[in-house]
């Protein structure tokens, strides 16, 4: 095997506030290879947008600054390019689509004008060339008459037909790696799924590795080869998408599939609020939360990354650790888990 | 009136008004002697529900030129009933655009609807003079889909969540702050929280804020709209979960609009399910996903993805967008979409292949249909220049547009799409179109359905529920399970 596209390791990306530093990525790891779906899962405030932006210094620098770690994309280290070398990788091996459609698209421009940027920002190809490839995109992403709508401005699509523009332009170039932050969060259900479909196709058809950063598990159980796991800027838990769903491991991970309303007995909320970014507990992050938590959760480091079952699968917790019984955690999820799930074959 | 909010009106629940926000016991126990007497007796039953909505309309003009002449309308809702009882939680759902929130904003008349009755605890709303209509402010509270955008940042909490009390007329600033400390207390948040600013709470403790502005002068409505769509899953949980609390302790009604039918599953009594302005079924809320009877509840419930990667890919899509609004299909509105469009009589069609005649009519019809586009596509295939391109090559391009295969199984259908489709390549458009729609006719673009009871005990406006109108229709066929 080749190595992986992306290696990210011990990413840490701060903020300074007036009320002290965030640590919004905290020595996070993780790789992505060709072809491969990543999804980077968690809450609001996990850090899970901050590790998207800070591949390619999308970050708002100040406040914002990648303070520590590597991140060698093919073979080289993003952090150690220089703002125009990198100007050569963003938008161009690594593209990035975000929620709202409609802040990606500038209003003024017709979206083949906006496409066609995208193609001769990237490639050195005619006026004509460029338009060519603007209508075929369309027509990849599924846009209907693409050839006509290519002189379209952005409000005359509808926010699912804009989100396919804005996915259009990102493989303008070809990427290697396609960044997409909560890609399909402001769509309808409906519409939702056709998305997703879209960037399986064009991931198989263009051989992309894609980054899907969301807080839906439903998207991660429809689109992941695998996942990972971020609560409060730590990496909770990594593992292959089947192997987490049947035996998630982290009592995070868990709290996070219970409270998923229509699996199990209905919907329990996990108790009590995320840490102060800038006071970050000793400790597992998670520890004010988890119902397993002891005193050795309390303190010292965020517990390292160690197997749980399957070799690919790791996870941050104290439990998984020698002297400890991880039975406390994969035991102490209730009744309801009596036979409903279908668990290893 | 103008000195307490609360003792307008004898029936109202709670006549000691804000003291029953403040000891909740008593709040709960005035309003379960009312609520049992209500929830249990039968909805035709002389007791009138909280709220009863009869044919509520709001249409928006569309105006051209300097006399605003009116050129067309929106149809945003087209006619909806629906019910919400005492201590009930009723959820309205649809896709952005279905017209869910419009439904909302005109039936608490903050937009003046365009017909309709809307009957809220026995009285008529859309006869109200500007007095009732204040009243009737204070006992149905609309709560917002985005907490942060919906306080004032420079007001404390206390303030804004006072701020009601103030405009109802309440003018002792002590009661006051003992009443806005005591809701505060019952949303799950502290006392002392009166004191912050909004931007000192996260999202999820503002929503919470929100429910207490609308709980403060003890209605008995409430309308969220998107109370938790803002907000991330984890703190979703907490405040549906608050929600439910809430409606217990008060007694309320509660109308949730939301375009999240998990949200809906996991708090609401009853469900209607509106497509384009108008309500395409309604259940009792368990009855309604397991039994789903319109075609578009069963596309709605079997988009959303689920949290079990063993099931992936088995999810339906729904083909192209929402129609417009102030253009609606004619028959039933979904038809253009339908996974389950009824066939035409005396054809037989595999219903994917059907689906994709269909696909092609409404495109026809639309008159968005381009040749020229088709054999561009299709030249640009083959590598030839598009003026090369056999007749027969274009018309398999148009086939293969539409999903159709290059022959139907049935010969008759096959004749009658072939004509077609050579009209097509010869670029006479209204002739395929009207060749197609005089063969290939079906109920569901001409008749309406009605709301009508289905053989799963709720109601729904789908024709497959309808008496065949000709032996061998086969209604049920199409049913995917």
């Amino acid at each position: 095997m080749s190595d992986p596209l992306l290696v990210v390791e011990d990413l840490e990306t701060r903020f300074r506030t007036d009320r002290g530093t965030v640590r919004a990525v905290d020595g996070v790891s993780f790789s992505v290879d060709r072809g491969e779906t990543v999804c980077v899962v968690g809450e609001s405030g996990s850090g899970k947008t901050v590790t998207g932006e800070s591949l390619t210094r999308l970050v708002p620098s100040p406040p914002g600054e990648v303070v520590g770690g590597t991140i060698r994309f093919d073979g080289r280290d993003l952090r150690r390019l220089s703002e125009s070398e990198l100007e050569s990788v963003r938008g161009n091996r690594i593209a990035h689509v975000f929620q709202n459609p409609q802040d990606a698209l500038d209003p003024v421009y017709s979206v083949g004008w906006q496409i066609r940027e995208a193609v001769t920002l990237h490639r050195d190809v005619s006026t004509s060339e460029a338009r060519a490839r603007a209508v075929d995109l369309l027509d990849r992403v599924g846009i209907p008459d693409a050839s006509v709508r290519v002189d379209d401005y952005p409000h005359e699509f509808s926010g699912g037909m804009k989100q396919r523009v804005v996915i259009a332009m990102a493989l303008a170039a070809e990427p290697d790696l396609l960044v997409a932050d909560e890609p399909t969060t402001a769509l309808d259900v409906t519409i939702q799924m056709q998305i997703l479909r879209l960037l399986r196709d064009v991931q198989a058809e263009f051989d992309t590795a894609l980054l899907l950063i969301t807080h839906d598990l439903g998207v991660v159980a429809e689109v992941a080869d695998r996942v990972v796991v971020m609560y409060a800027g730590k990496v909770m838990e990594e593992a292959d998408v089947y192997e987490l769903f049947d035996s998630p491991s982290h009592p995070y991970t868990r709290a996070l599939l219970d409270c998923l309303p229509g699996r199990g007995e209905g919907a329990r909320a996990i108790g009590g609020r995320l840490p102060d970014p800038t006071d970050p507990p000793d400790g597992c992050r998670f520890h004010a939360r988890c119902p397993h938590a002891v005193e050795a959760c309390r303190t010292g480091d965020q517990p390292p990354m160690v197997p749980a079952g399957d070799a690919d699968h790791t996870v941050s917790c104290v439990y998984y650790q020698p002297g400890y019984d991880e039975s406390v955690v994969t035991n102490g999820r209730g009744p309801e888990n009596d036979g409903s799930e279908v668990v290893d074959g | 009136m103008a000195d307490d909010v609360g003792g307008g009106k004898p029936s109202n629940t709670g006549g000691a008004g804000h003291d029953a926000v403040d000891s909740a016991d008593s709040a709960s126990a005035t309003d379960s002697t009312d609520t049992d007497s209500t929830d249990f007796a039968d909805p035709a039953g002389p007791v009138d529900p909280l709220l009863r909505v009869r044919n509520l309309t709001k249409h928006y003009p569309i105006t051209e030129g300097l006399l605003a002449r009116e050129v067309g309308r929106v149809r945003a809702v087209d006619g909806i009933d629906f019910e919400v009882r005492r201590g009930e939680t009723v959820g309205l759902v649809g896709e952005s655009g279905c017209g869910k929130s419009t439904a909302a904003t005109s039936l608490l008349r903050l937009e003046e609807p365009t017909a309709g009755e809307v009957r809220f605890e026995g009285e008529e709303v859309t006869e109200y003079d500007a007095a009732e209509l204040k009243r009737f402010r204070r006992r149905a509270q609309m709560v917002f889909q985005d907490p942060t955008s919906s306080f004032d940042p420079r007001m404390t909490i206390g303030e804004s969540v006072a701020e009601p009390l103030v405009v109802h007329g309440m003018t002792d600033g002590e009661r006051r702050e003992r009443i806005v400390r005591g809701v505060l207390e019952r949303v799950g948040l502290s006392a002392d929280d009166a004191d912050r600013y909004p931007h000192e709470l996260s999202g999820g403790q503002k929503q919470r804020v929100g429910l207490a502005r609308g709980l403060v002068v003890d209605p008995s409505l409430v309308v969220a709209d998107e109370p938790v769509s803002a907000l991330d899953v984890s703190i979703q949980a907490e405040i549906l979960s608050l929600l439910d609390d809430v409606q217990e302790a008060f007694g309320l009604g509660v109308l949730l609009i939301s375009h999240d039918l998990a949200v809906v599953r996991e708090v609401c009594d009853r469900v209607a399910v509106m497509y384009l302005g108008e309500i395409v079924e309604t259940a009792p809320t368990d009855e309604l996903f397991e039994d789903p009877q319109h075609p578009y509840t069963r596309a709605l419930l079997g988009s959303i993805p689920r949290p079990d990667p063993h099931r992936r890919g088995s999810a339906v899509e729904l083909t192209g967008d929402v129609p417009d609004p102030s253009d609606p299909p004619a028959g039933c509105r979904f038809h253009t979409r339908c996974p389950e469009v009824i066939q035409p009589d005396g054809y037989e069609f595999e219903q994917s292949v059907w689906r994709g005649v269909m696909d092609l009519r409404v495109r026809l019809r639309s008159g968005r249909f381009d040749d020229a586009v088709v054999r561009e596509t299709a030249a640009e295939a083959d590598g030839v220049p598009a003026a090369e391109l056999s007749p027969e090559r274009v018309a398999a391009a148009v086939r293969e547009e539409f999903d159709l295969p290059a022959e139907l199984g049935d010969d008759d259908a096959e004749r009658v799409l072939s004509d077609a489709m050579s009209a097509l390549v010869d670029g006479e458009v209204e002739t395929a179109r009207e060749r197609l729609a005089e063969s290939f006719g079906t109920v569901c673009e001409t008749v309406d359905p009605p709301l009508d009871a289905t053989p799963a005990g709720h109601e729904a406006a789908c024709h497959l529920h309808g008496e065949p109108t000709e032996p061998g229709a086969a209604p049920d066929e199409g049913r995917a399970d």
